[in-house]
């Protein structure tokens, strides 16, 4: 690992001051970064850590939606989401394992965009706003490919607004070896709409399945779904498993989901 | 260098170390506690599980800078200072939940903290909090049984295994 210097501001604008200097990378959690780090795959002259902000940490609910600031520790959410938006909790609760829980943060993986994390899923699922340090972007702008987000240079997730559906589900194929999914479906189920969002699955990163959600929303129902599935173009193909799987195990995943909301 | 304040088994620590130190090394190398392993360089692996304030983490994946203030509990701070085992370190060795033991120190931390926050964890909620703990010799059968009978509960399977 090179060596860098860390810095440990307590306030945003400490922060985003030092963020705006040349050479300087945020740490969140380390989760992605630590390992990233130590196979030399970055090289920053300084990481401003923004573990010390008391500011960018916290849930709360909005209104009809459910805030999470950018610093929030998936373990955090595990329990401070759990009344409010149960399929949130829920999602958070099988990020990883639980040390990856006690230190990753929603910020983190959001900015990280990982192809196979989590939490786009149910952003892109529930149509969440994500907050930046400059302006708040809608989840299906802000995700933009593999590890591509929105985010400009000194940029920082400063949090995560959810609209709380009625129901959610999240189903999670996982690959043993990482944990990470191999391809994973969130439902939500609102009023008037239904959101359907993969991941893990495709070579972009999760991204809404759009035919799943006309299907859900004229019929709520295991059997709406009848010959629905996920074309294979542009899917992941690895030594886990390929694309037809993928897609197989996505069909697989969603339809599971509905089942348990139906 | 920067220094380093930190509470290491309920003993103040200062050390220098640089931004890029990890924790692990810093317990391992600068204070010489090397019952805490290094299996991987993915942080994946959770040989390097550690309480910090209580919660599991990996120490191969925080800067020890950011452990400023915290107490942190090694393998070495879990048995009572006589050297009795802990509850879970006993019913490790009384159900043969290590072979080569490698994993082992990480193993008994995941499952101080698990029983800790869930005294009386079951079968499928162990699984799933020890599966950032990989091991490499046992196949988690025994593992699990331990922490069945740690948590006072009768432990899965057959009892041929059982300590004499
Ligand atoms: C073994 C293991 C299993 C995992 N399994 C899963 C899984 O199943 N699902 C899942 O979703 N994730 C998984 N993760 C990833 C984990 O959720 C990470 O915590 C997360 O991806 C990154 O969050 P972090 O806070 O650790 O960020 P860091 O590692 O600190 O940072 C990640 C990147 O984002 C940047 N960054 C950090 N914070 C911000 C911010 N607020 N604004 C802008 N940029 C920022 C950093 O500069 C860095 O480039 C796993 C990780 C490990 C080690
Ligand atoms: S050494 Fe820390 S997880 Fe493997
Ligand atoms: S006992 Fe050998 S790795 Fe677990």
């Amino acid at each position: 690992m090179y060596d860098f210097e860390l810095a440990r501001p307590t306030t945003l604008a400490e922060a985003l001051e030092m963020l705006a200097e040349e050479g300087s990378d945020p740490l969140s959690g380390g989760q992605t970064l630590i390992p990233s780090l130590r196979a030399r795959l970055a090289m920053p002259e300084r990481l401003v850590s923004l573990m010390h902000i008391d500011e960018l940490k916290g849930i709360e609910q909005r209104g009809d939606a459910l805030h999470v600031k950018g610093g929030t520790t998936h373990a955090q959410l595990v329990h401070g989401a759990y009344d409010i938006f149960p399929g949130l909790a829920s999602l958070a609760g099988r990020i990883g394992d639980p040390a990856v829980r006690t230190r990753g943060t929603i910020g983190g993986s959001v900015a990280n965009n990982d192809p196979a994390a989590c939490y786009p899923a149910a952003a892109l699922a529930t149509g969440a706003t994500i907050h930046t340090s400059q302006r708040e972007v809608a989840a299906d702008d802000f995700f933009l490919g593999l590890f591509e987000t929105a985010l400009e240079e000194g940029e920082i997730v400063t949090g995560v607004t959810f609209p709380i559906p009625q129901a959610s589900a999240y189903e999670k194929f996982i690959q043993p070896a990482s944990h990470f999914a191999l391809a994973a479906v969130f439902v939500a189920r609102f009023d008037t709409r239904v959101g359907v969002a993969v991941t893990g699955a495709s070579e972009d990163g999760a991204f809404r399945w759009k035919e799943a959600e006309a299907a859900l929303t004229e019929d709520f129902s295991v059997a709406a779904l009848e010959g629905l599935s996920l074309p294979e173009q542009g899917l992941i193909a690895d030594v886990h498993g390929g694309a037809d799987y993928r897609a197989r195990m996505a069909g697989v995943m969603l339809r599971r989901a509905v089942a348990a909301l139906a | 260098m920067p220094d380093v304040t930190l509470s290491v088994n309920g003993q103040d620590v200062t050390q220098q170390v640089e931004g890029r130190t990890l924790l692990v090394d810093m317990l391992r190398r600068g204070l010489g506690l090397t019952g805490t392993h290094v299996g991987c360089d993915t942080s994946q692996c959770g040989a390097c599980m550690v309480l910090v304030d209580g919660a599991p983490v990996k120490a191969c994946s925080i800067l020890a800078l950011e452990a400023e203030g915290t107490e942190v509990t090694t393998i070495e701070g879990i048995a009572a200072p006589d050297g009795t085992l802990s509850t879970v370190q006993q019913a490790f060795q009384d159900y043969h939940g290590l072979q080569c033991g490698f994993c082992t120190p990480g193993m008994v931390v995941s499952t101080t903290a698990l029983l800790s926050e869930n005294p009386k964890p079951s079968e499928a909620e162990i699984r799933h909090w020890l599966e950032g703990n990989f091991c490499r010799c046992t196949g988690y059968h025994n593992i699990v049984r331990a922490v069945q009978a740690a948590s006072g509960q009768e432990p899965a399977g057959t009892k041929a295994v059982e300590a004499n």
